[in-house]
């Protein structure tokens, strides 16, 4: 096991991977407890959709690709709260509209500019090689600055998660603490996309938090069983895919739905228990 | 001046009015209730009194020191709230949050408000436990003290007794009315629960869009609109 790390780690691209990874690993997880309460799940999987066609055409026009694609899927999640509220067109219907256009954007890109080759497959699916060494530093800034922040908000979110309409009377403004998670959503998404797969990184968002709520029913343990989770499956899912030659992210994505299913079943029996 | 006063105060949807001219006020110490059949304006005032919606027309005034953010509410549960993992002091704790003022965490001051307001209401045996998994009453109990943490002078309560049975929602409004006479807390609320209103309460607001009524218990009961509504054997 430790050779298979050493091993591993001697590649400056694994070193990357993992860095990258286990970060974003942390913030989906976070993020992902709130999202899933608040009811925004299907948003996370919209942008990640977004940020496929963002990343296309990035490449297309030889743009560097994080670049293009962290203020295309800002602004993208800003679009989408708006629409949750305006409710003109229903929120999951605006979802799967942006989402599916996006992605006929991405497609139609590619085609046109380097045609439909192994690159759509590492876009969509992931790819371990997927983080540039000149993309570290500002991944590792932000997304400590998304850690930093939801330590710092943790009781405002929390509040906000609970009851928006109390914590609006309170005098707490949700609508920019629900701005912050969509933003925070939306920078977690553009740096995880290229390791876990445009179609696969939501998976870490939602279902380290949805795995937790099966078992633990605190606010707080939640968040941190989400986090312990998502992590262990990140590691777990990296070392798989380097022994095995398997896809990173379905790597990732199997082991955490292994995770839900295991939880599913302690869950059931605690309920069970508790009540015989 | 009136702990918080409406005048001429109207609010609209899309331009059209929901509820017009109301003209009343409450002081320090009241019990206000706020009746109306569906759709008479009720939840649209609560909002209007919660700032969360703007007023069309008039002003709504606030005296004694009071700001927007020292107002306690309970609201109409949401649907989110029947599964969402948090324990009862998390829950409570929340409601200490307008006292942060910037800053990050809770601090001692907070957590001994949250357990008085705990003690208080009689549920500290149920501080650890799992708010989802809770009665309907117990929740409303929680509820209630997060509004406690919230607020030391004025309660709002819209509907606090729906979807309880007969017996909770007694207990229910007996702590309310503790509250209101023991803590001093002005108390405002939207009920449909005709009978109990007139129990407790000491000031009765009737709304149809436009304001029916504003007064007094006893002149409510002598009035026509009150007669109508509350129906007879009622002067018990």
């Amino acid at each position: 096991m430790l050779n298979i790390w050493q091993e591993m780690l001697s590649y400056p691209f694994m070193v990357r991977a993992l860095i990258v990874g286990v970060l974003v690993a942390l913030c989906a997880s976070l993020l992902g407890v709130s999202m899933v309460l608040k009811r925004y799940s299907m948003i996370g999987d919209g942008l990640s959709h977004v940020g496929f066609g963002a990343l296309a055409i990035a490449t297309a026009l030889h743009l560097a690709p994080l670049a293009v694609s962290l203020p295309i899927v800002v602004l993208a999640a800003f679009l989408l709260l708006r629409i949750k509220e305006s409710s003109k067109i229903k929120g999951d219907a605006a979802i799967a509209l942006i989402s599916t256009g996006s992605l006929a954007i991405g497609v139609m890109v590619i085609s046109m500019s380097t045609g439909m080759n192994t690159d759509v497959c590492n876009y969509l699916f992931g790819s371990i090689l997927g983080v540039k060494q000149n993309e570290v530093l500002l991944t590792i800034v932000l997304s400590v600055l998304v850690l930093v922040l939801f330590i710092l908000f943790y009781n405002r979110i929390f509040a906000v998660t609970f009851d928006e309409t109390f914590a609006k009377a309170t005098g707490t403004r949700a609508d920019f603490y629900n701005m912050l998670i969509a933003l925070l959503t939306a920078f977690t998404i553009v740096l995880g996309m290229r390791t876990m797969g445009a179609l696969l990184i939501s998976s870490l968002i939602i279902f380290p938090a949805l795995t937790s709520m099966r078992v633990f029913k605190r606010f707080k343990t939640v968040v941190i069983s989400s986090a312990l989770i998502s992590l262990l499956c990140f590691l777990a899912g990296l070392m798989l895919s380097y022994v095995y030659a398997t896809p990173t992210g379905a790597s990732v994505a199997l082991l955490n739905m292994a995770c839900f299913v295991l939880f599913s079943v302690v869950g059931w029996c605690k309920g069970r228990g508790w009540r015989a | 001046m009136a702990l918080l006063a409406c005048e001429n105060t109207g609010f609209a949807y899309d331009g059209k009015a929901v509820a017009k001219n109301l003209n009343f006020s409450v002081e320090s110490g009241d019990y206000l209730c706020i009746v109306g059949e569906n759709g008479a304006g009720k939840s649209t005032l609560m909002k209007g009194l919660l700032h969360l919606k703007a007023p069309a027309s008039g002003v709504i005034r606030m005296g004694e020191g009071l700001r927007a953010d020292e107002i306690g509410y309970l609201p109409q549960q949401t649907a989110a709230q029947k599964d969402f993992p948090a324990d009862v002091y998390e829950v409570v704790l929340s409601g200490c949050l307008n006292r942060l003022k910037g800053r990050p965490f809770y601090g001692k001051a907070e957590k001994k408000l949250a357990d008085e307001k705990l003690e208080q209401l009689g549920i500290t045996p149920l501080k650890r436990q799992c708010y989802r998994e809770l009665s309907g009453g117990q929740q409303q109990r929680v509820l209630l003290a997060r509004a406690l943490c919230a607020t030391g002078k004025l309660l709002l309560l819209d509907e606090p007794a729906a979807g309880l049975d007969p017996i909770v929602t007694g207990e229910l409004y007996e702590l309310i009315a503790k509250v209101n006479r023991e803590l001093g807390l002005t108390v405002i609320m939207v009920s449909h629960d005709i009978q109990s209103v007139l129990q407790y309460a000491n000031k009765i607001l009737h709304l149809d869009t436009e304001q029916l009524f504003f007064g007094t218990v006893q002149q409510y009961r002598d009035s026509a609109a009150g007669a109508r509504f509350a129906g007879g054997g009622t002067y018990a």
